[in-house]
């Protein structure tokens, strides 16, 4: 239980997630488990493809595509990852199985991890109901604690909320 | 002397924060949790965690690479 109840200075947060990427993933949950650590009331809403992150099988993806700044770190040096060698067949793969090597190796938490950390924590997960129509997803096929709601549910959140995010 | 006291060694952000508040939780007000940590961010995160959570931060520490934290539940 969220004890914000009788506090004067509750705070509530929302977020709204729209990509569902290894890497995207994270400042989403990151920050929506901290809040809540830190007794603020939080609301996720999850639309288009930030959707995928409530399915109950998370078989999160990464690419070096679109992310022209990245660079990992290897053998003392850091190593650019060009977006070009994104569409070599093969790299997208191992650059996803390195990256989930190196997230275990620093003791940074999987999203799985964090997602089951907002469930105990109480965060408010809304699957967004225009996205499970247009991608064609199972309710079923989502995690039981998903809400399914729409914008206006959304608004009535952020209109009361302290800080709102669109990650 | 501690009541409680969770190893968050090797742990990166956020999860040395989010153990700490499991933990707190399922004490009773008054009672102190340590928490071992070695991630660098922690010593700032614990602090802000503490002022916002009201939980008193009575001291934080480090011995080598490791970084001690003694929180009084609220």
């Amino acid at each position: 239980m969220l004890d914000t109840q009788n506090l004067d200075n509750a705070k509530s947060m929302s977020i709204i997630v729209t990509k569902g990427s290894l890497d995207w993933a994270y400042p989403p949950f990151i920050l929506g488990t901290t809040a809540a650590a830190m007794d603020v009331e939080v609301t996720m809403f999850f639309t288009f493809y930030g959707l995928t992150l409530l399915k109950k099988d998370l078989n999160l993806k990464f690419t070096t595509l679109g992310n022209p700044a990245m660079e990992m770190p290897m053998m003392g040096m850091h190593m650019p990852m060009p977006n070009m060698i994104g569409m070599v067949p093969g790299v997208g793969a191992a650059a996803g199985k390195m990256m989930k090597n190196l997230i275990k190796k620093k003791g940074v938490a999987s999203i799985e991890e964090l997602r089951e950390a907002a469930i105990e924590s109480e965060v408010k997960m809304i699957g967004c109901q225009m996205t499970l129509d247009l991608f064609e997803y199972d309710r079923k096929d989502m995690i039981d604690e998903m809400e399914i709601g729409g914008a206006a549910t959304y608004m009535e959140k952020a209109l009361r909320s302290d800080i709102n995010l669109f990650i | 002397m501690a009541d409680q006291t969770l190893n968050a060694e090797g742990l990166n952000c956020p999860l040395p924060i989010i153990k700490a508040k499991k933990a707190l939780k399922g004490m009773s007000a008054g009672q102190i949790l340590e928490v071992r940590a070695t991630d660098p961010g922690s010593v700032a995160d614990f602090a802000a965690f503490c002022k916002q959570t009201g939980n008193e931060l009575m001291s934080s520490s480090s011995e080598g690479d490791i970084y001690r934290f003694e929180i009084k539940r609220a």
